[in-house]
């Protein structure tokens, strides 16, 4: 029988996994990738919540969450672009200087 | 039968998130968060969400990791081992406290969710078709989110201008 | 033991047979391109293998198994291999929310009638967009996973025309949408049962295609440009990029790209026949024939489809690009809004 709390818990991993890959990765696109984990773990547990509670408006809220994520993939990818041309390189410790 | 199907889809997005924090090789992470992401749709249809289950695939599969794949691609893939000028690694010591902090992270996420008491989902057919139905969706959509929905426009329409900016060769 | 119910044995053997014919399907579809391809080049076509050379096929996949599989040395091996799969995949996977005949008993054979669709979907429409915007993967990958500039250079330009004509392909869909009301095949489909007037002995049949003509032109043109058929075969175009996309494949895996792109076809046409001409149902007939004219729009839908191959000379990238954004995707915007504006006037 799949509970509630199942879901929950699926939900708990996959985004602690995304916080492992943001505190353990050093390639900025793998950064934005575990930003990405995180949000849609988060998702799921809006979905889970909002057929527990039998109203769509979990599923309202994921698509906004979609529509900020694809925002931010989109600005986050072009940042990393404009970055890579100065550096060529993607490791995020290469950008700690605040102006060049 | 609905179980099992749970378990297989958890167990597939659990193994490739794993997978995209776990390894080097952004493409790879691409593709697996691909497959991620696609068990999430199974899961989202097993919670009568067909909807946001097709959403997902084509606005994360179709339209976003699209996106992350052109930008590896074009950046020809530069493997964290491979970095030109020579890669840093990371100082054992940090990674020992990276892993440390997520671990607990999952570790109280776990146990805070273990101490709830089991709360199954009520078998109500017609609250399953309320969730279900597309046109319920559209209707508390466009009615009582319309603000929230106007604004989401304006904000890709700024994400957009603003890649382009960013990404523009001179600035 | 307990009893198992011949509905569900039949919906399951549905799905087996569904796969094979497709794969049949693209079996039957090389023949005759080769063939139509002879008299649009006023040559024979193949005439070798078996009478009238309908055995070609056969001949040409015995030939396929038995090369030797190829790998470029820095290729990337999971997703060189992952490539063709993907392609083939998608292509099959969106057929199984199109219905393609009126429910049936099996001449009697099942106690109820089951509807001959692998799926019915209440989102069926967006699952067909979601599968086809999952197409693009395998091409890409291809490109990229080959390690070969002419591959990548394929792979680019397809990826680009794909995300291109897509915006068109889904607004052709919601055009459709705005009609029907509903995002389900199945209710798509019976909504255009019927017929609206009689003209002089014609009758009109109740199909979305005369309510919104420019949308099925527009679903067609993108249809084509996402199954990378001529006019707008740039991924493969021989004469600048070898072969494109697949240059660096051999035998079974090139396989499943051809096999793919054949599938494709039949997919595209079947959509286009669900949400614009009517599905299985036609005038002059009972709706128990639905298979069988089901069969017959496909067999002229891919006709076009091959015709056209052979007629057109293919664009130049940046024509192809300009149609796509600066044509295309303005008009099939407009068309939504007419439909729409139509759809509130006569409600």
């Amino acid at each position: 029988m799949i509970t509630l709390n199942h879901y929950l818990l699926l939900s708990a991993l996959l985004f602690s996994i995304g916080t492992a890959g943001i505190f353990l990765r050093r390639n900025l696109i793998t950064l934005l990738l575990s930003v990405e984990i995180m949000l849609n773990a988060v998702n799921l547990t809006f979905v889970a919540v909002g057929r527990f509670n039998g109203s769509v408006e979990g599923q309202i809220i994921t698509f906004f969450v979609m529509t900020v994520a694809a925002a931010e993939a989109a600005v986050g990818l072009a940042i990393i672009i404009a970055l890579f041309r100065h550096r060529e390189t993607l490791t995020p410790d290469a950008f700690t200087s605040l102006k060049w | 039968m609905d179980a099992a199907l749970f378990y297989l889809f958890a167990a597939i997005s659990v193994i490739c998130s794993l997978g995209v924090v776990g390894q080097r090789n952004p493409m790879h992470s691409v593709m697996l968060l691909i497959g991620s992401f696609i068990s999430l749709a199974g899961l989202y249809v097993g919670l009568d969400s067909p909807f946001v289950a097709v959403t997902q695939i084509i606005v994360y599969t179709g339209a976003i990791m699209v996106l992350f794949l052109f930008v590896v691609m074009l950046l020809n893939a530069p493997r964290e081992d491979l970095a030109p000028g020579g890669q840093v690694p990371i100082p054992r010591n940090l990674k020992v406290v990276g892993g440390l902090l997520s671990l607990s992270m999952a570790g109280m996420l776990v146990w805070a969710l273990s101490r709830l008491a089991p709360t199954p989902f009520v078998e109500d057919p017609q609250a399953a078709a309320r969730v279900e139905s597309v046109r319920e969706i559209g209707l508390v959509l466009f009615r009582d989110h319309a603000f929230a929905f106007e604004v989401t426009s304006i904000l890709i329409l700024v994400a957009m201008v603003g890649a382009i900016v960013l990404a523009k060769k001179t600035v | 033991m307990p009893t198992i119910d011949p509905v569900l044995i039949f919906q399951i053997s549905l799905i087996g047979v569904v796969f094979l014919t497709l794969q049949i399907s693209a079996a039957v579809l090389v023949y005759f391109e080769r063939k139509i391809a002879g008299w649009a080049q006023d040559r024979v076509g193949p005439n070798r293998v078996g009478p009238l050379g309908l055995l070609q096929p056969l001949a040409d996949i015995v030939k396929l198994i038995f090369k030797e599989e190829l790998r470029p040395k820095a290729a990337d091996a999971w997703l060189f291999y992952l490539a063709p799969i993907l392609s083939a995949t998608t292509a099959f996977a969106a057929f199984a929310v199109i219905p393609f005949g009126p429910p049936t008993t099996l001449f009697g054979l099942l106690d109820r009638p089951v509807p001959l669709q692998v799926a019915d979907v209440n989102v069926a429409l967006l699952v067909i967009f979601a599968i086809t915007s999952m197409g693009i993967y395998g091409i890409v990958l291809a490109g990229w996973a080959s390690n070969s500039k002419y591959a990548l250079l394929g792979g680019l330009r397809s990826s680009a025309q794909m995300i291109s004509y897509e915006l068109s392909y889904g607004m052709a869909l919601a055009s459709v949408l705005v009609i029907a009301n509903t995002l389900s095949l199945r209710e798509l489909v019976d909504q255009q049962a019927g017929v609206w007037w009689v003209f002089g002995a014609i009758p009109i049949p109740k199909w979305n295609v005369f309510l919104t003509p420019v949308g099925f032109f527009i679903y067609f043109v993108a249809g084509i440009a996402e199954t990378n058929r001529a006019p707008f075969d740039f991924p493969e175009a021989e004469q600048e990029l070898v072969a494109g996309y697949h240059t660096e494949y051999s035998s079974m895996s090139f396989a499943l790209f051809f096999l793919a792109e054949y599938v494709n076809m039949v997919t595209v046409s079947a959509v286009a026949i669900s949400l614009f001409l009517g599905g299985f149902y036609m005038p002059f007939l009972p709706d128990s024939f639905g298979l069988l004219w089901f069969l017959l729009k496909l067999a002229v839908l891919l006709f076009i489809y091959i015709w056209m191959r052979w007629t057109l000379p293919r664009y130049r990238y940046d024509q192809l690009m300009d149609f796509g954004w600066k044509r295309l995707l303005p008009l099939a915007i407009l068309n939504v809004l007419a439909t729409a504006a139509g759809v509130l006037y006569w409600g």
